[in-house]
């Protein structure tokens, strides 16, 4: 599908489990919806399900969607690519939109390259912002108005790059879940319901799915209003007791680098950043992060920053509101004491309370758990 | 017996070293610092098809598209058990986009018909985890993304344990198919030593051209050219030539390849660059951290 459609509506894949929505799905619902009011055309959620989709329809309408192409299909009972990629190619070769939106979930990142592949339209990965925009490509001075501007950290996040698609619609995009603001849902917004048949006869999957287990999060950082995160410099799996200690003295989530994570230190359940989750809590305290643009990704937009790190020069700083240059195994442990006393305010922070039996400077005591849900062992 | 499989790979800059020490006074960069290295998960796809051809026979090719410099990563294959690799260098496939490179790539691919395809899960340069499905998708392969755990090749189905993010799949596909492997499918194994003395000689024809005029600058055209022949027929007779497959070689259509074939265009790059800092500093002591936290708790950030 190669024609440029202007009056093309704004599509949103409704992702979702066994009736539930992905919150990610709901989230471009909000981006959506403005992308679909600057150029004045229809937002539209698709929905490919099995069955029981009222309620998802619902919900979808109240997030801001004004039509959803629902498509219900005993082939379509759990994801499997062939047969989502089908239907979707269909109903984007009936409609011709002129934007779709996918999250960047391993789903989104299954389905959205093979539709882009057998439409042969453009795709961008894993973009913190869409836009309205216009682009003259170098050297033609024809200016294309009105584009989807897709933009995303690239090389590793050292650059931020913006990508258009003027010449092969429609324009696709996956975004990462948090990136985008979830918009207020309003119970009495409907949207149209419009039915979609797709035939599956003489139509094989090539794909069996035998059997699937669900395991929980083992931390929502996405709820958590202060997060106390690690990254390599916390060095090893003992010092990173360190930022669950602090992280349960405040009743927060442990998160992480990439970095901590690869070396071992921490689940990748608790990865932010590009590639992990994106976060915007109260609080957040890096700890022993050097601040590379693929996490700062994930947590700038923090409403308070503290950075602790030896090196003053580390990038981190450039995104702190607060900054503390020092050894977190000296600096975390007195973070606590002040914290568990309250800070004393008005007197001595050292004075009295209660003291972390001490191991050595900075060891706190091995065993501590609380709210952060340190694992066992 | 045995399944032929194709290898996809990547030649990536090493990402992970972006660090403060990779910038640059302008806070931007410093590309030159970061080594080219073989795409992480690439390798976790590689050792995926050698394991398959350790079980159940068959072969092993390794296929990358890129510069001439790309073969050090085909050497790399080579030297950690590929039975053949394969380059796909041509000027006209400069500027792809994923959607172009799978076109190029599903049509090298399709000219070795391989019953399974593997690539990593995604590249570190751009991870955007797109030629997998798209070259699935080209070929018609059955795609399964995210192979955690290959179970069973059984003849014309894959077994495998899918990793979904917020838990597993078991899987059937039936054959061909593509998989993107990820790092936790399995530990590569390390080069043999036999090996790596063996193919640190291999070369491509692009690197045999660059070695002739390097080391014979006065000759002409065509004693370059025959010496170039003569160096190739040697490589190829030790099993030592790395092929390389121009786009004409794999029959690709030039409106799909190379920047006009790629629907994405770039409209702007910016360098982060890191501004300086305006946070309120404390000192490390007890009395700072103290005051740090006494001004949280006062605002409500805590407490």
């Amino acid at each position: 599908m190669n024609e440029v459609n202007r009056r093309g509506e704004v599509w949103v894949f409704a992702e979702h489990e066994e009736g539930t929505l992905a919150e990610v799905s709901l989230e471009l619902l909000g981006r959506g919806r403005e992308l679909a009011d600057t150029l004045a055309v229809p937002l539209a959620a698709v929905l490919l399900a099995g069955g029981d989709a009222a309620e998802m329809v619902a919900q979808l309408g109240a997030f801001g969607a004004d039509k959803v192409f629902l498509v219900e299909h005993d082939e379509l009972r759990g994801y499997r690519t062939a047969a989502h990629a089908k239907a979707l190619c269909e109903l984007a070769r009936a409609h011709r939109p002129q934007v779709v939106l996918y999250g960047a979930t391993p789903l989104g990142r299954d389905l959205a390259p093979t539709v882009a592949s057998a439409l042969k339209c453009g795709l961008t990965a894993d973009c913190t912002d869409l836009r309205i925009g216009d682009h003259t490509p170098p050297g033609s001075g024809e200016l294309h108005r009105n584009l989807l501007l897709q933009i995303r950290p690239a090389f590793g996040g050292s650059i931020i790059a913006t990508i258009v698609n003027y010449d092969r619609w429609p324009q696709m995009a996956t975004v990462r879940e948090g990136v985008m603001v979830m918009p207020q849902p309003d119970g009495r917004r409907r949207a149209e319901v419009v039915r979609q048949e797709v035939s599956f006869d003489s139509f094989r999957v090539p794909l069996r799915v035998l059997s699937s287990q669900r395991r929980e999060r083992k931390v929502n950082l996405k709820a958590a209003r202060v997060i106390v995160a690690g990254g390599a410099g916390v060095g090893t799996k003992d010092d990173f007791r360190l930022i669950w200690e602090l992280a349960n003295c405040l009743g927060g989530a442990v998160g992480a680098t990439r970095a901590a994570v690869d070396l071992g230190l921490v689940d990748k359940d608790h990865q932010v950043g590009q590639t992990g989750t994106t976060v915007r809590p109260a609080l957040y305290i890096a700890c022993g992060i050097s601040g590379a643009v693929q996490h700062r990704a994930g947590m700038e937009e923090s409403a308070k920053i503290l950075a602790i790190n030896t090196d003053p020069q580390a990038p981190i700083f450039s995104v702190a509101h607060y900054g503390i240059v020092g050894d977190l195994r000296v600096v975390i442990p007195r973070l606590v004491r002040a914290i568990r006393g309250g800070a004393r305010i008005g007197g001595g922070a050292d004075t009295g309370l209660p003291l972390e039996p001490r191991h050595g400077e900075g060891r706190p005591a091995a065993g501590s758990a609380g709210a952060a849900g340190e694992p066992r062992g | 017996m045995g399944y032929d499989c194709v290898v996809c790979v990547k030649q990536v800059p090493d990402t992970k070293g972006i660090t403060g020490r990779a910038m640059k006074d302008d806070g931007t960069v410093n590309r030159a610092a970061l080594p080219a290295i073989l795409n992480p998960e690439d390798l976790n796809a590689l050792e995926t098809a050698l394991a398959i051809r350790d079980g159940h026979g068959g072969t092993v090719t390794a296929v990358t598209m890129g510069l001439p410099k790309a073969a050090d990563v085909l050497r790399e294959c080579l030297v950690r058990g590929a039975d053949r690799a394969v380059l796909i260098t041509d000027r006209r496939a400069a500027g792809s986009d994923t959607l172009a490179t799978s076109y190029i790539l599903g049509r090298a691919v399709a000219r070795l018909a391989p019953e399974l395809v593997l690539c990593g899960r995604q590249a570190i340069d751009g991870d955007t985890a797109q030629v997998g499905p798209q070259l699935a998708e080209k070929l018609g392969f059955t795609l399964v993304t995210y192979l955690d755990e290959l179970l069973g090749l059984e003849g014309g189905t894959l077994r495998a344990r899918r990793n979904v993010g917020n838990g597993w799949e078991i899987v059937e596909a039936d054959l061909p198919a593509l998989a993107t492997v990820t790092d936790a499918a399995n530990t590569p194994r390390p080069p043999a030593a036999r090996r790596v003395m063996k193919f640190k000689k291999a070369r491509c024809r692009a690197e045999v051209e660059q070695a002739v005029a390097r080391e014979l600058p006065g000759a002409d055209e065509g004693a370059r050219s025959a010496e170039a022949e003569r160096r190739c027929a040697a490589l190829a007779r030790r099993g030592l030539l790395i092929e390389q497959w121009g786009l004409d070689d794999v029959g690709a259509d030039l409106a799909w390849c190379g920047l006009k074939g790629s629907p994405t265009k770039v409209h702007r790059v910016q360098s982060i660059v890191l501004a300086g800092g305006a946070y309120r500093e404390f000192p490390a002591n007890e009395e700072g951290v103290a005051q740090l936290v006494r001004e949280l708790i006062e605002d409500h950030t805590i407490g």
